[in-house]
């Protein structure tokens, strides 16, 4: 046991000091094939409704193409005979011309009803998928992954994807239709010059595929620009405040106006691919329809080709290269999609490092006595050790046992190990050694409902949810009656406040509760605390904010609230050891003085001092 | 079209209110016009582009009239003399073609993705000058939509629909111009189907302008919805309740569903009428074309030419439908667009930039605020505060939780306007100098301390970008931020959302570094010690205290030990001032000041009795 009298930050490790930054997009690895696996995965599901979405659009498109066929019908035979006073074959043809004209629109609308009803619920599935992967990832990688990055992995990746599905998909169809129709076409007209024709879609394809590498570059820089503009712009809309106070406008738009043009540099990139693309192709489709006319050309000369089939293959060789355009639309929408899989794809596969048990334990039954949960539970930790990923061990192995429904208050200097001790305790992290039980089981093996009954932590972060107070308090229990949420707000002395609000509980907290002050929400994730009635309650730096009533208030509260819970407090301000069975200081991961409250104060160690100078600070 | 603020509130808050309540008054082109500031800069390229695409769809059309010469020509008579120039200029137009096609995309790429940053940086710069009670009502989620999807839509549409709409109307009107020239009778049974067509449009683009403006407000609220749920991610984690956030986001990305089919709906609706009608036209056309012709009334080629002609003009009917979409998107985007560049911003008529020359402090007079949206029989936040800061005093604000000690502070840079009352800083009222002024005169530290994407010396230096490596380095060793120097690169470590996270403490420390830093005039701080440990916050009292003596201060405290920095002290109950003295004088004389300093009953604790 050492006492040490310098100051103590100074020599100690800050704790946060040691997480890496945030990892830059290209860290994290995306499998290979996984975007591909993800829009396969999305897409399976609907199998069924897109083949027949498939068979309407090609019923729909032979409807839309008969229209000529017939025109020609009614030419070549409905107008002879009706020379000769017989309407019958022209009625025949409008009668086919009629059906076509009414089926066409028919079936172009169940295609759009179908199509749209699978894109809506890909997106669904995608947009939820994104969320609920979000939400399930540990916390050590949201204080890497900035939450400007998760926004936009769920907005603007997935409205890249919302543009393929739309028209893409009908697009990519209608270019293959057309190319297999007219390449039979052009085969059955004539071998030889059909297959000249045909070879065209060679180098096409090249040129497609060179598209197809450049623009993927181009997008995937287009993600990631789409994705620091974000993080930029969310910033600087949730710190408005000190935004305006400390006239950060100006450089505000110069640092905007970077990321800013680099998006508009890579839009521009993008739109430049495909116009040189567009460009390419029909240079090279139009050279080779040059060199199919001259070649018919001598063939006929040569008697080798009837006149008219020459005709026929040199329209129809026009047609197969209509599709360039369609075909630069879809790549185009392709290759943004395929960026932005990509990078959903990448976080998808991020793993939570904190995991759900394969084969979750229950916790033993409690003596069940009215609300509270009796008794508390015992809390264990065995060995447990903690290390950055850096390697940098935060705490060395150590054991601690907590009894059922002992109240234990931690303290000691910023960087000492507290806080991570108790997210230990609420699984926030896993050890990288040892385990931590509660009542014998290890938390690893607790599925998260069952977790979340038996511990709960109140952090000193006091972020409201948008939504009404008693929505925020009821975070802490769902099931809640309205009148079990007014208790615990009237038990932690919040009612007060909270009736007093414009439409008391009620009242919305609007965008993160500008309205109530740090220390009302204080209270109210205290109360959320209460209502979810855990065995285990941690309190990290949770009175911060709060003035000496309300601090006083929550005190007399916690004495009541505490009994029969097993409880962790971890404080800077040393009143709440006043309500503690037992004191533990930390002193750079360890646990350097352990004892009641009493003893501590009358020893000589650090707390003795720490109390004494806190003492003074007081009236 | 300008909106007031009320009805953005009610736009944020209840969109189909205002949505029955504005239908009469939106209209699609209207609001696209609106877009003509930022789009007359490219409207030389627009121009361009569209006479690319109609040059480019004439080509088109040349081409196939030039092969049917080869083969009826040379080919057929064998001249291959004949057959060079033709197919020469066969060459010469798919060349032209293609560099018409390449013109139509490469003008407008760089200028249009030029105005898309143009716009953002707009909205952007506008959207940090908005007061503070404006971001109060608005998610940044529907500011963030705003931001991305509702100008990639605009752009989308002056890049493509804008272009073929021109190209498009061209297109039908020479196609009708044809026909009318061939017969008459035939070309009107061809256009009959118009005046329905306008009907139906006209219908579809008020229910589908609806549909479009309620499908990105509801992007707008998922996107506030993803944010929520990150940036509370501990309380989620903590309580076990990811499932319940993911429950309320899947309900409300099922609403957008909803509102998608509603659109897709009405699409399918729209594009079936207009593919079909046309068909109709054709058919009737075709019969009475084949009457007439059998009648001799029409020759047979004509009645091809018509036929072919009508078939060529069904790229450009059916494009309509989407063209409309297209049109009527870019339109509710650019609606919720420019309600937020149509905001007035907080007028700031100052323009002194002097002080008065009396050292008179900080004296605030008759003070009253209430936040815009209070309920009306609510009573004011601040009713009447009267209370003077000498030169070079510092002040500590006491009072209950909620009570409106930080609204105060926010009125002294103008972050809020007060709503009766006037401020003077050294006799000048706050309200003749100029905002920058005033804020470069007062300093803040918050009750949340906000760090940027930047390094720790920008985020300090924020305070006072003038200030000199000397000055920072003062200013950190004020606020016990030494950890600075163990960060991997100093002083020049990236820290916010896009760097190294750091403790609630260390950024309150830096915070105040922030705030004290360049020796400000008036300093304002909010609750500046609350993270810290009392170690720290003994260290932070101490060297605090030098700066505090040469400045005139507002602190806002919540414990003795912050209070004793003051030399006086205020307490605001109800309202208003209800004392002012020193620390020992409020104890002794106000039971509502030894209340908030020492707990209820208590007096003055001695010793820990309650245990």
């Amino acid at each position: 046991m050492t006492t040490t009298t310098e100051p103590v930050d100074e020599l100690e490790p800050v704790e946060e000091e040691l997480l890496p930054p945030p990892a830059d997009e290209e860290d994290i690895p995306v499998p290979p094939g996984a975007p591909r696996a993800l829009l396969r995965s999305l897409l399976g599901p609907h199998r069924g409704r897109i083949a027949v979405a498939m068979t309407v659009i090609l019923l729909q498109q032979a409807a839309l193409q008969s229209g000529p066929l017939l025109v020609a019908v009614a030419m070549d035979r409905g107008i002879p005979a009706l020379r000769e006073h017989d309407a019958g074959p022209l009625i025949a043809v409008m009668a086919a011309y009629l059906c076509c004209a009414l089926l066409g629109p028919v079936l172009e609308w169940a295609f759009v009803k179908i199509s749209s009803r699978i894109n809506q619920d890909v997106l669904l599935d995608l947009r939820g998928r994104i969320f609920r992967h979000a939400q399930r990832l540990s916390l050590d990688f949201h204080e890497r992954y900035t939450s400007g990055r998760i926004i936009s992995r769920a907005t603007s990746d997935i409205d890249a994807l919302r543009e393929l599905l739309s028209e893409g998909l009908q697009e990519l169809l209608l270019v293959v239709l057309s190319t297999c129709y007219i390449s039979v076409l052009l085969l059955v007209l004539d071998w030889r010059l059909g297959l000249v024709s045909l070879a065209s879609l060679l180098p096409l394809a090249l040129i497609a595929r060179s598209f197809r590498n450049r623009s993927i570059r181009v997008y995937r820089r287009s993600r990631t620009s789409a994705a620091s503009m974000i993080v930029r712009f969310t910033e600087t809309m949730n710190g408005i405040r000190p935004v305006q106070a400390f006239r950060r406008e100006k450089a505000n738009d110069a640092a905007y106006a970077v990321v800013n043009r680099t998006a508009a540099t890579t839009t521009a990139d993008g739109l430049l691919e495909i116009a040189r693309y567009v460009g390419l192709s029909r240079v090279t489709a139009n050279l080779w329809i040059t060199g199919v006319v001259l070649l018919g050309a001598q063939l006929v000369m040569h008697d080798a080709l009837e006149l008219g089939v020459l005709t026929a293959v040199v329209l129809y060789l026009r047609r197969l290269h209509d599709p360039i355009d369609q075909l630069a639309m879809f790549l185009n929408g392709y290759q943004s999609a395929a960026a932005a899989l990509e990078k959903i794809a990448g976080l998808l596969a991020h793993e939570p490092t904190v995991t759900e048990p394969a084969e979750p334990r229950e916790l033993p039954a409690l003596p069940a006595s009215g609300r509270v949960a009796a008794g508390g539970r015992e809390v264990r930790f065995e060995r447990t050790r903690f290390a950055y990923r850096t390697g940098k061990e935060v705490l060395p192995p150590f054991d601690l046992v907590i009894p059922a429904g002992q109240t234990v208050a931690v303290v000691g200097a910023t960087g000492a190990g507290k806080s991570t001790v108790a997210k230990l305790l609420a699984r926030f992290y896993d050890p990288t050694g040892g385990r931590v039980r509660l009542d014998g089981v290890d938390l690893r093996e607790l599925a998260t409902p069952e977790l979340r009954r038996g511990v709960v932590m109140v952090t000193q972060e006091s972020f409201l949810f948008s939504g009404t107070v008693a929505e925020n308090i009821a975070i802490g229990r769902p099931a809640a009656t309205r009148e079990e949420v007014e208790r615990a707000a009237r038990d932690i002395g919040a009612y007060e406040f909270i009736a007093a609000l414009p439409d008391g509980f009620d009242t919305d907290v609007r965008k993160r509760g500008g309205r109530i002050s740090a220390g009302q929400r204080q209270l109210v994730a205290f109360a959320r605390a209460l209502l979810a009635d855990p065995a285990v309650l941690i309190l990290d730096e949770a009175t911060s904010s709060l003035d000496v009533p309300g601090e006083q208030a929550v005190q007399r509260a916690m004495r009541t609230v505490l009994a029969g819970r097993t409880a962790v407090i971890i404080a800077h301000r040393l009143s709440t050891v006043e309500i503690a069975d037992r004191v533990l200081v930390m002193d750079q991961g360890r646990i350097v003085e352990d004892g009641s409250p009493q003893e501590l104060i009358d020893g000589t160690g650090r707390f003795a001092t720490l109390h004494r100078a806190w003492r003074d600070s007081l009236v | 079209m300008t909106r007031t603020g009320p009805t953005l509130t009610a736009m944020a808050e209840n969109r189909h209110d205002d949505k029955t309540a504005g239908r009469g008054r939106r209209s699609t082109v209207r609001s696209l016009l609106r877009l003509w500031p930022y789009a007359r800069a490219v409207r030389g390229r627009l121009a361009v582009s569209a006479t690319a695409a109609t040059l480019g769809m004439l080509t088109t059309l040349a081409v196939p009239v030039v092969l049917g010469r080869i083969v009826d020509g040379p080919v057929a008579d064998h001249d291959s003399g004949a057959l060079w120039p033709l197919v020469g200029l066969v060459l010469a137009l798919g060349l032209i073609e293609a560099g018409l096609f390449y013109t139509r995309r490469v003008v407008l790429s760089r200028p249009l993705a030029d105005l898309e940053a143009r716009m953002r940086a707009d909205l952007f710069g506008k959207l940090q000058r908005l007061p503070v009670a404006f971001h109060d009502r608005w998610g940044s989620g529907q500011l963030l939509s705003r931001a991305g999807s509702d100008l990639y839509v605009i752009r989308l549409f002056l890049a493509f629909a804008l272009v073929f709409l021109v190209v498009n109307s061209l297109t039908f009107l020479a196609g009708a111009a044809v026909m009318f020239s061939l017969d008459w009778r035939l070309a009107l049974i061809f256009l009959a189907p118009a005046v329905p067509l306008l009907l139906i449009t006209r219908r579809f683009e008020g229910r589908y302008s609806d549909a479009s403006r309620r499908a990105q407000d509801q992007n707008g609220d998922l996107a506030t919805v993803v944010e929520e749920s990150v940036l509370g991610i501990r309380i989620l984690k903590a309580f076990g309740r990811h499932r319940s956030m993911a429950d309320r986001f899947r309900e409300q990305s099922r609403e957008l569903r909803r509102t998608e089919l509603r659109k897709a709906h009405l699409l399918a609706n729209l594009w079936s009428v207009v593919t079909g009608l046309p068909e109709l036209a054709v058919c009737c056309a075709l019969a009475v074309g084949s009457y007439l012709v059998a009648h001799d009334q029409l020759s047979a080629g004509d009645l091809v030419t018509f036929l072919s002609t009508a078939l060529a003009l069904r790229f450009p009917v059916e494009s309509l439908g989407w063209l409309l979409a297209y049109a009527n998107e870019a339109s509710t985007a650019a609606d919720r667009v420019f309600e937020v560049l149509d905001t007035p911003e907080a007028d700031d008529p100052g323009t002194r930039a002097d002080l008065g020359t009396e050292p008179d402090g900080i004296r605030l007079t008759g003070v009253r605020f209430r936040y815009p949206d209070a309920p009306e029989d609510s009573p004011d936040l601040l009713a009447g505060v009267d209370l003077h800061i000498r030169s070079g005093e510092t002040m500590a604000l006491v009072g209950a939780t909620g009570s409106g000690k930080t609204t105060l502070t926010a009125l002294l840079p103008r972050l809020y306007e007060p709503t009766a009352g006037t401020i003077t800083l050294d006799g000048r009222d706050i309200r003749e100098l100029p905002r920058q002024r005033l804020r470069e005169l007062v300093a803040v530290a918050f009750e949340e301390p906000t760090l940027f994407s930047a390094t720790v010396r920008e985020n300090v230096l924020m305070g006072a970008p003038d200030a000199s490596e000397a000055q920072l380095r003062s200013a950190l060793a004020t606020a016990q931020a030494g950890f600075v120097d163990r960060l991997p690169e100093g002083a020049g470590t990236e820290v916010g959302e896009q760097g190294l996270s750091l403790s609630g403490g260390q950024r309150q420390r830096l915070a105040l570094a922030r705030a004290v830093v360049g020796d400000p005039a008036f300093l304002v701080l909010d609750d500046p010690l609350s993270a810290l440990d009392v170690h720290t916050e003994a260290l932070v009292e101490r060297a605090l205290r030098e700066v505090l003596g040469s400045t005139t201060a507002l602190v806002v405290a919540h414990r003795p030990s912050t209070v004793l920095l003051a030399d006086r002290v205020a307490v605001l109950a109800d309202g208003r001032i209800e004392a002012v003295g020193t620390h020992q004088e409020l104890l002794r004389d106000c039971p509502h000041y030894r209340e908030l300093m020492s707990g209820e009953a208590a007096p003055v604790p001695e010793g820990s009795s309650a245990r």
